[in-house]
This record gives C-alpha cells, sequence and structure tokens, in this order.
C-alpha cells in the first residue's frame, strides 16, 4: 500500500495524461526529480508548522480524547466517587464543542469552508466544511445525549464512567468517520464507532433481550466489517494507493474516454467497482438499510432508550457524512454514476416501504421506532442518489441542493428522533413500559410530554408547520429537478409521497393512544418533573423553529454552503467526467 | 410599520396568541376560558371587518400585501395579500368561527384543549386565504389539518376514529398531489434576469397568463394533480366519502366550521391556484369539471334524500351544493377561442363564489339546527322525529328559515349563486344545465320533506320527549344572527358583489388571453 507521500503532493495532482499503470503511476506522484526533492524538503521544514496546524483543527476531537482517559483515570483512581463519570464527559464535550464553535466563529463565514488546504495528517483526515458541520452536529447532540442520561438515570452511579467512556470514544469514532479521506481511516472510524456501540446497546446487563440484542448488532457489525475491509483492499490493492482524492483521480482517468476502449481499464474498473460497492455495505449496515437492517429493530428493542436515540442519530448522521464523500469521491463521475444512483435510489425506496410496513405491526414504541429510522435513512438517500444524476449531468449547483437538503434533514432529524426517544424514556422511568397499549390515556396525566410526542411524531410524518416538512421538502425538491435529468428521480419523489402518507398511520397509532383512549382504571400514574418537560421541550422547539420561523433560512444557508463546498472542492473530478474531455 | 401592512399578520395570528394564552391558564376556570377564547375570536372577526374600509373596491389586484423574507435562498417568501376573491372568505371565516366558538358552550369534555386547537384551526384557516405565496399557503393548508383531526378524534361521536382518520388521510392524500404539483410549477417557473425559481402566486400567475408557465407536457399533470387535491377539500364526487362521516362524528360547532369553511377552500384553491396557472388545461378541461359538478349536486341530492341520520342528510346536501361551485367555476369551456362567451364564465365564477359564501352561512346554520336538537334528545334519526313545530315554536321558525335558505329559495342565501351558475351552465352545455336544475328540484324535495318528517305530524316519535325544552338565549343569538346573513345576502347580494367582480374580471380576462392562444 502506497502512502501519499504529505500533504503538498497529495494537493497536487498528478499529470492527466499518463496512464501507464499501475507501477507508473505511483512513480507519477513523484515523478520528476526536482518535484520530488522539492517535495521532500518543503515536507521537512514544512513540517512542525504543518503538524502543529493539523493539531490545532484536530483538536476537538484531542479534548474527547482527554475526557476519555480522564474518565478512566477517575475510575482507577477512585475519583468516580466524588467526581460522578457524567459532569467530566459533560465538561469534555463542552470544551470540545466551544473549540468547535469558537472556530467557526472566530473564522467567519469563509476561512473554515473552503477546500483549500482541508486535508491533514497528510491526507488521512479533511477538515471541510463538512467535517465542520458534523463535528458540531454530533458535538451538540452528545451534550444532549449526556443530559438525557442524566435526567433519565441510566446508567447508575457504578456504572457511570464506564458508559461515559463508551459514548464519547463512539462519537470520536462517528467524528472521524465524518472527517475520514483515507480507506483505512474509513475502516478504523467505522470500527471505532460501532464497537462501542455493541457494548453500549448490551449494557443492561440484567436483562435478557438487551444481551440478545448485542450480541446480533456484534455478528452482523462483525460481518459488515468483514465486507468492508475486503472491499477497501481491493480499491487499494487495485489503486495503489488508499487516499479517497488519489484513488478519485485514478478512477477518472480510467473512465476516461481515451482508456475506455482497453480491456486492461474495464476489467480494473470491474474489481474497483466491487471494492466499492463492499464499503457501501459497511455504510449501509451504518445506515440500517435494507437489506442489511436485521439488526436495527432487535437492537434498539433491547438497548435503552437513551442508547437507542444515540444510535439513531449519531451513527446515522456520521454514515451519511461518510456516505456523501465516498459516493460522490469515487463513483460521482463518469458512466459509474447514473447506475450507482439508480442502484442507491432503488436502495431507498425498499428501505422506506419496508420500514413503513413493518413499523405498522409493532406494538413495541422502540422497535417501531427503529423501522421508522431505517425509512428516514430511506428518504435521506434519495437526496444522494439525486446528487449522482446531478454530477453525472454536470451539473454542480443541483447536486450542492441534494447534499443541502440531506445536512439540513439530519439537522432536524436529530431534534425530532431524538425526541421521541427521551419522552420514551421519560415515560419508561414512570409507567416501566414501551409498550403503545401502556400509554393510553397519558394525554390526561402528562399532557405537556405527550404534545411534545406528538410534535416529534408529526414532524417525523413530515406535516407542515413542523420542521419534518421543510426538511423532506428540502431533500425532495432537488430530487424533483433532477428528475428532469433522469426519470428515476421522480419515481423517488413519488415513493417518498407515498410512504409519508403510509408512514402516517402507524406514527398516529401513539398519539391516538395518548389523546383518544382512556386510560385504564389500574393503570401507574406517571408524574413527569419540571426538569424532564423543560429538557423535552428544548428538543421540541427547534423542531417548530425549523418548521416556522426564518431560522429555516439561516441553517439551510449554512448547510448551502457547506454542501457547496463539499461540491467544488473536488471540482477537479467534476471536470474530469467524459464529456468535458 | 403602518396598519396596513401589520393588519392581514395580526388577524391570522390573533387566534394563535389566544391560543398561547389559552395554555398559560388553569384549566379548572373553564368560563375564564370561554369568555377569553370568544373574545379571541370576536377581536379576530373584528379585525376581519377593520379591513373593509382600506379596500379599494375598484381595484381587483391583491391589496394589504405583505412581503417578508422566510427561506430567502429558495426564494419563499412570507407572503400576504388580498384581493375580491379570498376578502369575502376571509371574512366568512372569522364570522362563522365566531358563531361556532359560541355553540362550543355545548362541549364540556377536556374543555381547554378543545378552545386551543379550534383557535389553532382558526389560524390555519385564515392564512390559506391570505397566503399569496405557494409554498406559504401549502404550510397553512396542512396546519388545519392536526386540529381538525384531535377535534373530530377527541370530541367527536362513536366512531370518532374511523372518521378522524379518514379525513386526516384523504386530506393528506390530495396534498401530497398538490405537493407534487407545487414542485412541478416551482421548478418550471423563471424570473428575473436570472430565471429564479419563484413560489410567488401573482408572479406565477401572471407569468402562466403571460408567456405561458408549464407547457402542453406537464400542465395538464399539474392541474389535476391540483384540482384532485382541491376536489378531496371540496369535495366532489368520488371523492367525498369522508365528508359524511367526519360531519357525523364531529361535534356540531366543528360540523359548523367544517361546512361553512374548510369546504370553501377547495373551491378558492381552484380559483386562486389550479386555474390561474394552468389555463389552457383548465380550457380543455372544462368538459369534466362541468360533468364533476353536475354528478356532485345529482348524487348528493340522491344521497340525502335516502338518510335517515339528520346530521348525514345535511352532510350529503353539502356535497350537492358545493356541485353548483365546481359547476360554476368549470364552465370556462363556454368561452369561444376569439374570446366571446368569457361573460358568462365570469357569471358562473360569481355565482360559484356567491354560493360558496351563501352555502358557508346556511349549512353552518343548518348544522348548528342539528345540533341543538341533538343537544336535547341524543339521537338524530329523522324518522323517529315529530311534532318538534308544537313543542318548540321558535326553534321551528328560525330552522325553517335556514333550511329554506339552503334549498335556494328566491330572497335567502342559497337562490342567488344556483341561479347564476345555471345559467352560465345553460349557455355553455344545455343539458347538463338541465340535469343541474333538476338537483334544485331535488333539494327542495328532500329538504320540504325532512321539515314534514322533523316539524310537523301530531307527535314526537322518539325518546327523551321530556328534554325538549324551548332554545336557550344562547342557541336563539346563533340561530336568528345566522338566518338574519342569510336574508341579508339573498335580498342585497350586491354587497359581496362589488368586492368580488372587479377580481374575478381580471382573473377571466387574464386567462382568457390565454385560452384564445391556445397551448
Amino acid at each position: 500500500m502506497a502512502w501519499p507521500a504529505g500533504s503538498p503532493a497529495a494537493s497536487d495532482p498528478p499529470d492527466k495524461t499518463q496512464l501507464d499503470f499501475p507501477t507508473a503511476r505511483i512513480t507519477s506522484l513523484h515523478t520528476t526529480e526536482t518535484m520530488q526533492l522539492a517535495t521532500i524538503n518543503d515536507l521537512i521544514s514544512s513540517l512542525p508548522a504543518q503538524v502543529g496546524k493539523d493539531v490545532m483543527a484536530f483538536l476537538p476531537e484531542l479534548v474527547l480524547c482527554g475526557t476519555v482517559v480522564a474518565l478512566l483515570l477517575g475510575r482507577l483512581l477512585g475519583l468516580d466517587r466524588k467526581m460522578p463519570g457524567h459532569w467530566i464527559a459533560m465538561a469534555g464535550t463542552l470544551i470540545a464543542f466551544g473549540i468547535a464553535f469558537g472556530v467557526v466563529y472566530a473564522s467567519g463565514s469563509d476561512a473554515y469552508l473552503t477546500g483549500q488546504n482541508a486535508q491533514i495528517f497528510s491526507g488521512l483526515l479533511v477538515n471541510d466544511g463538512l467535517t465542520v458541520f458534523f463535528r458540531l452536529f454530533l458535538l451538540v447532540f452528545l451534550v444532549l445525549v449526556i443530559a438525557l442520561t442524566v435526567l433519565s438515570g441510566i446508567p447508575d452511579n457504578e456504572d457511570g464512567p464506564d458508559f461515559y467512556t463508551l459514548l464519547v470514544g463512539a462519537t470520536i469514532g462517528m467524528m472521524l468517520m465524518a472527517s475520514a479521506n483515507h480507506l483505512l481511516m474509513l475502516f478504523m472510524a467505522v470500527e471505532m464507532a460501532s464497537v462501542p456501540s455493541y457494548v453500549m446497546v448490551g449494557f443492561l446487563k440484567g436483562k435478557r433481550v438487551s444481551s440478545e440484542a448485542a450480541l446480533k448488532y456484534v455478528v452482523y457489525g462483525a460481518g459488515a466489517a468483514g465486507v468492508m475491509l475486503y472491499g477497501t483492499s481491493l480499491v487499494a490493492g487495485m489503486l495503489g494507493t488508499a487516499d479517497i482524492n488519489l484513488i478519485a483521480d485514478q478512477l477518472g482517468k480510467l473512465l476516461s474516454p481515451e482508456a475506455a476502449g482497453t480491456q486492461m481499464a474495464s476489467a480494473e474498473v470491474r474489481t474497483i467497482v466491487l471494492g466499492v460497492m463492499m464499503i457501501l455495505v459497511g455504510l449501509a449496515f451504518k445506515l440500517s438499510l435494507v437489506p442489511f437492517h436485521f439488526w436495527c429493530p432487535d437492537a434498539f428493542e433491547g438497548a435503552p432508550a437513551e442508547v437507542a436515540g444515540f444510535l439513531s442519530v449519531a451513527s446515522k448522521g456520521a454514515a451519511f457524512a461518510l456516505l456523501i464523500r465516498v459516493v460522490h469521491q469515487l463513483t460521482g463521475f463518469g458512466e459509474l454514476a447514473v447506475p450507482m444512483a439508480i442502484g442507491l435510489g432503488t436502495i431507498a425506496v425498499v428501505s422506506s416501504t419496508f420500514g413503513n410496513l413493518a413499523a405498522y405491526f409493532q406494538t413495541n414504541v422502540k422497535r417501531m421506532l427503529a423501522y421508522s429510522t431505517i425509512a428516514h435513512a430511506g428518504y435521506m438517500l434519495t437526496g444522494v442518489a439525486a446528487m449522482l444524476v446531478a454530477l453525472a449531468n454536470d451539473r454542480p449547483a443541483l447536486a450542492a441542493d441534494c447534499i443541502e437538503g440531506v445536512l439540513f434533514y439530519l439537522a432536524v432529524y436529530l431534534f425530532m428522533n431524538f425526541g421521541a426517544f427521551t419522552i420514551v424514556a421519560l415515560i419508561r422511568n414512570q409507567i416501566y413500559s414501551e409498550q403503545i397499549a401502556d400509554y393510553r390515556g397519558l394525554g390526561r396525566q402528562c399532557p405537556w410530554l405527550c404534545v411534545m410526542m406528538a410534535i416529534c411524531l408529526f414532524s417525523l410524518v413530515g406535516l407542515p408547520p413542523l420542521g419534518g416538512f421543510v426538511a423532506k421538502f428540502f431533500v425532495l425538491a432537488p430530487v424533483w429537478e433532477a428528475a428532469s435529468l433522469h426519470w428515476s428521480m421522480g419515481a423517488l419523489v413519488g415513493f417518498a409521497l407515498l410512504n409519508t402518507v403510509f408512514s402516517l398511520f402507524y406514527y398516529l397509532r401513539i398519539p391516538v393512544a395518548m389523546f383518544i383512549h382512556e386510560r385504564p382504571e389500574n393503570a401507574r400514574v406517571a408524574r413527569i418533573e419540571t426538569t424532564e418537560r423543560a429538557f423535552a421541550l428544548l428538543l421540541t422547539v427547534p423542531i417548530l423553529l425549523l418548521g416556522m420561523s426564518p431560522l429555516i433560512g439561516k441553517l439551510s444557508e449554512a448547510a448551502e454552503r457547506v454542501a457547496r463546498d463539499t461540491i467544488s472542492a473536488t471540482d477537479t473530478i467534476i471536470d474530469k467526467t467524459p464529456h468535458k474531455d | 410599520m403602518d396598519y396596513q401592512t401589520l393588519l392581514p399578520s395580526l388577524i391570522i395570528f390573533a387566534p394563535t396568541l389566544g391560543a398561547i394564552a389559552l395554555v398559560l391558564m388553569p384549566k379548572d376556570n373553564e368560563d375564564s376560558l370561554r369568555y377569553t377564547a370568544l373574545a379571541v375570536t370576536a377581536v379576530t372577526f373584528l379585525l376581519t371587518i377593520a379591513l373593509l374600509p382600506g379596500y379599494d373596491i375598484s381595484n381587483a389586484n391583491m391589496q394589504y400585501v405583505v412581503k417578508a423574507d422566510w427561506i430567502p435562498n429558495w426564494n419563499i417568501y412570507y407572503q400576504l395579500g388580498l384581493d375580491g376573491i379570498s376578502l369575502p372568505l376571509v371574512i366568512l371565516t372569522s364570522f362563522i368561527s365566531l358563531w361556532a366558538m359560541v355553540a362550543s358552550w355545548s362541549i364540556t369534555k377536556q374543555i381547554k384543549g378543545y378552545l386551543i386547537l379550534f383557535l389553532l384551526l382558526e389560524t390555519g384557516m385564515l392564512g390559506v386565504f391570505m397566503a399569496t405565496d405557494f409554498f406559504l399557503f401549502y404550510v397553512f393548508w396542512e396546519v388545519m389539518l392536526l386540529p381538525m383531526y384531535f377535534l373530530i378524534g377527541i370530541w367527536g361521536g362513536p366512531r370518532k376514529e374511523y372518521a378522524a382518520i379518514k379525513f386526516f388521510l384523504f386530506t393528506l392524500f390530495g396534498s401530497v398531489l398538490m405537493l407534487v404539483a407545487l414542485l412541478m410549477i416551482y421548478f418550471s417557473s423563471s424570473y428575473g434576469a436570472d430565471g429564479e425559481h419563484i413560489f410567488d402566486l401573482v408572479l406565477l400567475a401572471d407569468a402562466a397568463q403571460g408567456n405561458g408557465l408549464l407547457g402542453p407536457d406537464l400542465q395538464p399533470w399539474a392541474f389535476w394533480l391540483l384540482f384532485i387535491g382541491f376536489a378531496i377539500k371540496i369535495p366532489s364526487v368520488p371523492l367525498h366519502t369522508w365528508l359524511p362521516d367526519a360531519h357525523v362524528e364531529a361535534p356540531t360547532p366543528i360540523s359548523m366550521i367544517l361546512a361553512g369553511v374548510l369546504l370553501k377552500m377547495g373551491g378558492y384553491g381552484i380559483l386562486r391556484i389550479a386555474f390561474p396557472l394552468c389555463p389552457e388545461a383548465v380550457y380543455s378541461g372544462s368538459i369534466v369539471l362541468v360533468a364533476i359538478g353536475v354528478i356532485s349536486i345529482i348524487y348528493g341530492a340522491f344521497a340525502a334524500m335516502a338518510q335517515t341520520d339528520f346530521k348525514r342528510l345535511v352532510a350529503y346536501s353539502s356535497v350537492s351544493h358545493m356541485g353548483y361551485v365546481v359547476l360554476g367555476i368549470g364552465v370556462v369551456g363556454v368561452v369561444s377561442v376569439d374570446g366571446t362567451g368569457s361573460d358568462y364564465w365570469q357569471m358562473g365564477i360569481n355565482g360559484a363564489m356567491f354560493q360558496m359564501l351563501g352555502h358557508g352561512v346556511s349549512s353552518a346554520g343548518m348544522f348548528f339546527m342539528v345540533g341543538v336538537v341533538y343537544d336535547r334528545v341524543h339521537h338524530r334519526n329523522i324518522n323517529e322525529f315529530g311534532g318538534l313545530a308544537g313543542k318548540m315554536p321558535l326553534y321551528t321558525g328560525l330552522a325553517a328559515g335556514i333550511f329554506f335558505a339552503g334549498l335556494g329559495l328566491p330572497g335567502l342565501c342559497g337562490f342567488i349563486g344556483e341561479v347564476f351558475v345555471v345559467l352560465s351552465a345553460w349557455q355553455f352545455n344545455k343539458a347538463l344545465a338541465i340535469i343541474a336544475a333538476s338537483g334544485v328540484i331535488l333539494t327542495a324535495g328532500y329538504i320540504l320533506w325532512t321539515l314534514q318528517r322533523v316539524f310537523l305530524g301530531a307527535e314526537y316519535k322518539g325518546p327523551h320527549e321530556e328534554a325538549l325544552i324551548p332554545m336557550l338565549g344562547r342557541e336563539k343569538i346563533v340561530a336568528s344572527v345566522l338566518l338574519v346573513f342569510a336574508i341579508i345576502l339573498g335580498v342585497f347580494p350586491n354587497l359581496v358583489f362589488q368586492y368580488m367582480v372587479p377580481s374575478i374580471e381580471k382573473l377571466t380576462d387574464g386567462m382568457a388571453g390565454r385560452i384564445a392562444g391556445g397551448f
């Protein structure tokens, strides 16, 4: 495996005309003597400054790493009795968020979002707009998750440090997923996010379903990781590099018209495409897309609602960041893009349809929400599919709109989905049940919480004036525009809208139980405390704001900048599409 | 900010502010909750009346225009405006809401939640009639969905869950179709030097009537998607089946709103969006629209005749009466390619608009009257009534007046709309006009027969005879106000025509040019 020779060389794309493959190509990275010398000299002289810059860009992640160490040391030295784990975790996360937000705030609207010099650690990671967006997304979310666990009392003080170590560790993995620019980092990040997740799913040690869920999750996860690793090795082996940008360059050349005729190119391309698809299998597992979704309902039902909520949002968000990057860079050009878009679109339709139909038959709220997350991954995936169609037709602005929609959707999804899981957790603490039937008549006992649950669920349906509608609109509108480029995109919109109507049936079951049915005589009484209510309100208000207020414009502008940046950072690739050559 | 720009927003959000105030009030003091909500609807009504002095009757364009940034990078604006088509409907909405609120005194269960949802519903309805941005229109259109669902689902009759979900699904399905049309129109639009996509309904209508907005391949799709979405709301046969269920299960005040205002949103949507944005498709689809209207009139009348449930009968009469609306706006085919005949079409739309207003008053009154007697005897089987004229003379008098208004008796509000519509239909297709006119006879048939079975006869045949007490003061007020307005509209139709005619003329003239041009 050839390592890229430092960022100066990596940012300097090899000469287009050189196609002698594969050995000559590797040298082409370092070609002429002078260039090589200059590169090495530059590298050596710029090393300290470069590392300093890289570390600064990586500071939020490092703070979280420090938090993990502090949590473990606290456990070792017995400090956790004086200083509960959640305070350490919360402090670390807030510092990390402060740094990440401060950098964005201080550097203004332009500096942090341009793709220039975004690569850090010799191109292993990338610190562009997409990274920054998901870093903030994940840190905000981590703060909320920690706050919820403190409120709901899972984990107890005894297990606290362990739990927060896992939680923070998984988040670091997800942040790496959002910034991975190298197949090796991609694999490591996915695993770093997954392994703590397995343990967290099985965290309720005394419960059989919890252990069963964790086991199922581990087995599926290990299988998916194996396939993904095989995929990365195929791609890296064929192209002699694992740097995603360089792979993209090479693929662009292999797919260019000059190379199309040669037997060599087509055989290689096939193998590489197989490898890319295997990588996508790993991501589809993280996104719980059909047919890689089987773990999801079991894991969510067995895991505590807090963990299920964390996985359903954070894991999905990070996986989408990675998916956007991989799909855009590795398949976003030439003849590859449209078939890949149709493939992704098919998976999207099947996922949302299956998720919605299966959700209807559930009696357990968490299991129902698990199927709903499968459906929502499908909705968002339509945006990624349309992005490919737009790229294939040389419409970078439209491709950016597609990504913008997905980013906006994820931001709303954070609040509506986690809000629903939060309320499930809070109600569970009162009535010791997560069955829909046991929610009957709760609307009279805790009206605030039930109204907020209804807001979260109707937002998940996608009804105005809630954030879920605007998000769905932003995802589907560019897909519809892409329908003028390829008919299949119109079908995606049709299916997504039909699914919206279907999904109403099962989401409604919870508000119906809460508000229309009477509370059975001997049912447990739910007493929700003011702090709990306030926390749920904190999650619900953004849903309303992102559905009605001018904040929609602000967020969608930010998402648009990030999306444009993500697309234009690889303008070189867009230029390499065959019909432009 | 002067009152011209502030007033529309104030009208829309006054009920919301009232709802927020109610949220903060304790739920034990039911009287103060009721009076607060009543005061809010009354203030909203007065605010809509305050629109009239500043409204220039001779100006056919949008007035009270408000335009503020909402989602600028998608060209979505918070944009309101009123013209002769929307102004009467806005006033109808606040008027019916006020009297439905008075009728809400009969609701006793979970009153706080009821009032909050009622006020949110009013915001949604007012917003629909005032929004001039397609996206904003869509949002308001959906906003009223959730409150309506819960108002039927929680405070409804025995089959409330079924009726509520049926209402919800039909409407949501229609909205999804509308959303597809919205996307088509948005991406076909091109405004300004950069060719930006827009949602501004006024500019979109100008484009559609100027250089054309949607080509011949897309336009019929967009029009029929929009039409189905709106026809569900009107409701036209065969998309009407949610209405009888929703009406029968909904509590009386909600039935009043449903019949008095919500159904009008369908007709309004067709006039505001489907017609101006798709002129050629409208023209080629004219005969289908007219046929749908006539079928609704006849089917609704026969179905009403077959009912034994008093409320279901009134519900089917709504299907029949709203058929005149579709018929009236659908006679666009009467316009010939050289532009003649446009007057008849204007007459049809004027009639349809007047029918919407008249039906808004009379149907709300009819549902209220059914509610009054249901509150007393807790059944609605027409065959078990009889002899009410002797027990409740005042009620009988008021009810007879309101039912005659629904029947279309000259001098009352139902007459003018039907006559205008049938006359204009005669110019278009004589056979269909004759069938539509025979609907008037059927209507007279079932309403007179109902009056006979309920009020006349020797004695009351059903249960709870002892409960048939005379009308309460509150009930007298609601019934007589509605009857008075039914008479005023019937005797002085020009009170509303003067507002509507210029804007309708502008609509038909704008579209006629495009129709003459063809695709």
